[in-house]
């Protein structure tokens, strides 16, 4: 499958060849699994294999979940309890299937970071990001949908704000929301039709993730330099990678037992701390929570949403030469998803044709400064609406589109690369030291 | 970390109108009491919910209920743990539950929940020390939380106590002025008085006190597992860390073949 010359699997028995000829199974598991990997890939590429875990975790509890949870506006939040009072370990189980949903989107942000510093959405990997891009965009979904089904007062309203949002498209707006919830308001078709969709997406997710794999199998994984491993011969090529099984699935579970071990500490210890109190009060239509707040992971985009108001000059613009079709909340609404769009269109937008963040001077400091962007608007979009929070927020906003829009097509013109190693072998060796190839031998 | 502030609100807002929230929403006052099931290792005491079940029984369900609680799990590990002859006689005594069956009401039993109760329009308290936040900052970033926990209890505990003794009349209803409520008015009267609850043991019965073991209570009717579940926590920190250290170990054999010598 990967364009680096390997080694693949040849069947030896007779039983092998039989089943060979008839489905490569086995090879195609063993050219999977033991793909050659760059040898100098650092600790931010074990969040791929976190992420995996996430979605078989959330899979798992959920399912067992789903046999305990009763989807009717009446019954939902009582059965939420009952799981919590009654079903052997149900505790543990709608902890870990909260707290899971909340490391899925750690190590999705974490990822996604990594690929914006080192290049990975670059030429030949755009469909990969591409792809990656649409796991994400599910996961958000998911990720919404399942905050309803506790059917508390957060579940409610969010729900309410977020399908709004929808409402706010000129003409159809209206008509599609309806269509959405089911009715004319958040009830009980709307909780049934999240029920069936939270249960079906993650499924839709694995395949995605099925696809982003079998796409960077084909390019090859991206390395801390972004240089591409040689692929001249099969020799050339093992100075430069080592395969996926052993190496990297045992560093990557390394990675992934460490990270579970403060996941587990959360779980076990402060399973709430990332959750919002008004949860814990059963849904009421007539009582509207002071502060309606997303979930952490959707407050930087929550931020950008409510960022552009009727008072900033671009909307009043927009709403002018638009002839008042794009008003400020369907114009929040376009800015909330244009800040994805813009990521996505990461590959295109960045003029650079160095990969690594490591040799761009200059980029290394926008990028840090993105990082910081991104924590404040989620500190933002858990403030209220008011000043100083609203400029705040717009200024945070400017810099997440001025960072993919201008700052990332201009770098690439203006900015003096540093010198980049020749090779990735170079690299690993000026960090570990220079081994002869004699004892380089497998550790098998 | 990430957190949001101001979640009392919704408890404000059942009560009182939106705006008093916004103008009178002085500085929360709540106390940091320290419960003994805080932290890691906290446990609940069982002397003291076995207290906070007695004041629950002989004040706040008169108006407030318990809907969500399965009355058999007062005989629970990790809870009050009466035996399970005293939760039956506790039920017939206390509640009595419309049995459809019988279409008439009957004694309670073990298998029956603690009733609802919305005699006053009073909210449930199964969920109260979850359903609020004592600690929200600084800047709303929840950070005092990590340190603090939630603050449920607290809450509870700090209102339950935290009553001046004004009151005022709007529109028809009474508010009672109180420093830990958001936006300072309650309409809930002062519902503790010292000495209002005789304990067989001859406890403290004075408000502090009592407002504490009745927060503890309602901590325990919300998180009925919360033992179990730091047990499982600690067990399960153990393990994966000893997997990270065989791992580790694993890995850097692994690797060494591959790694020169610096």
């Amino acid at each position: 499958m990967s364009g680096i010359p390997h080694d693949h699997y040849e069947p030896k028995t007779g039983a092998e060849k039989w089943l060979h000829s008839r489905l490569p199974i086995v090879g195609l598991i063993y050219d999977t699994i033991m793909i050659p990997t760059p040898k100098n890939l650092n600790w931010w590429w074990i969040w791929g294999i976190v992420l995996a875990f996430c979605l078989a975790l959330q899979i798992v509890t959920g399912i067992v979940l789903v046999m305990h949870y009763t989807p009717h506006v009446d019954l939902a939040f009582a059965s939420v309890e009952h799981i919590m009072r009654d079903v052997n370990g149900g505790h543990m189980l709608r902890y870990l299937h909260m707290n899971g949903a909340s490391l899925f989107f750690v190590a999705v942000y974490i990822h996604i970071f990594r690929g914006l510093y080192y290049g990975s959405y670059k030429a030949p990997r755009e469909v990969t990001w591409i792809v990656g891009m649409l796991i994400y965009l599910m996961m958000m979904g998911t990720a919404f949908m399942g905050y309803v089904l506790p059917w508390g007062q957060m579940s409610f309203w969010g729900a309410t704000v977020i399908t709004g949002l929808f409402g706010a498209i000129p003409f159809i707006g209206e008509a599609i929301q309806t269509w959405l919830l089911g009715g004319p308001a958040v009830d009980n078709a709307t909780l049934n039709r999240f029920f069936s969709l939270h249960y079906l997406l993650p499924f839709v997710i694995a395949a995605l993730v099925i696809v982003h794999i079998w796409a960077f199998h084909t390019t090859g994984n991206n390395n801390p330099t972004g240089v591409d491993v040689r692929k001249g011969s099969k020799e050339e090529a093992k100075k430069d990678t080592l395969p996926f099984w052993p190496y990297f699935v045992i560093k990557d579970f390394l990675g992934l037992a460490v990270v579970l071990v403060v996941f587990w500490a959360i779980v076990g210890f402060m399973p709430n701390y990332l959750g919002h109190p008004d949860n814990y009060i059963e849904a009421n239509p007539l009582v509207t929570p002071a502060h309606i707040v997303p979930e952490w992971y959707f407050l930087p985009f929550y931020a950008i949403l409510r960022a552009f108001t009727s008072e900033v000059w671009v909307v009043q613009f927009a709403s002018f030469v638009t002839g008042g079709i794009v008003d400020a909340k369907f114009f929040g609404v376009i800015a909330m998803f244009g800040a994805i769009l813009a990521m996505a269109l990461a590959p295109w937008l960045d003029t650079s044709n160095v990969r690594s963040g490591r040799y761009r001077p200059m980029f290394k400091w926008w990028f840090a400064l993105l990082v910081v962007d991104f924590f404040a608007l989620m500190w933002l979009g858990a403030m209220p609406a008011e000043e100083p929070y609203a400029s705040f927020s717009l200024i945070a906003s400017a810099y997440w589109f001025g960072y993919f829009f201008v700052i990332l097509p201009l770098l690439g013109v203006i900015e003096k690369p540093l010198a980049q190693p020749a090779t990735i072998e170079e690299d690993f060796d000026a960090h570990y030291g220079k081994k002869s190839s004699a004892d380089a031998t497998p550790a098998e | 970390m990430f957190k949001k502030l101001a979640t009392g609100a919704a408890f404000a807002l059942a009560m009182i109108p939106a705006a008093s929230y916004a103008a009178g929403g002085g500085e929360q006052h709540i106390t940091d009491y320290a419960f003994s099931f805080e932290g890691p290792f906290g446990t609940y005491d069982r002397n003291q919910l076995q207290r906070g079940l007695q004041i629950y029984t002989e004040v706040c369900a008169a108006c407030h209920g318990l809907k969500l609680v399965p009355l058999r799990t007062l005989a629970d590990e990790g809870g009050p743990q009466l035996p399970e002859d005293q939760v039956r006689a506790y039920a017939a005594d206390n509640f009595s539950v419309y049995d459809p069956e019988l279409d008439e009401d009957r004694p309670a039993k073990p298998v029956d929940h603690f009733p609802e109760n919305n005699n006053a329009g009073a909210p449930d308290l199964s969920m109260m020390a979850k359903a609020r936040a004592g600690f929200h900052g600084p800047y709303g970033l929840g950070i005092n939380q990590l340190f603090k926990g939630m603050g449920g209890a607290e809450y509870i505990a700090s209102l339950l106590a935290g009553y001046t003794g004004e009151s005022k009349e709007e529109a028809g209803t009474t508010f009672y002025e109180n420093t830990a409520f958001p936006g300072g008015w309650i309409s809930m009267a002062p519902p503790l008085s010292d000495e209002q609850v005789e304990f067989a043991d001859g406890h403290a019965n004075d408000v502090e006190a009592m407002s504490q073991d009745v927060a503890a209570f309602l901590m325990w009717t919300a998180e009925p597992k919360m033992m179990a579940r730091k047990q499982a926590g600690f067990v399960g920190v153990l393990f994966l860390t000893l997997l990270s250290v065989m791992l580790y170990l694993t890995n850097k054999r692994l690797w060494a073949p591959h790694k020169g010598k610096h």
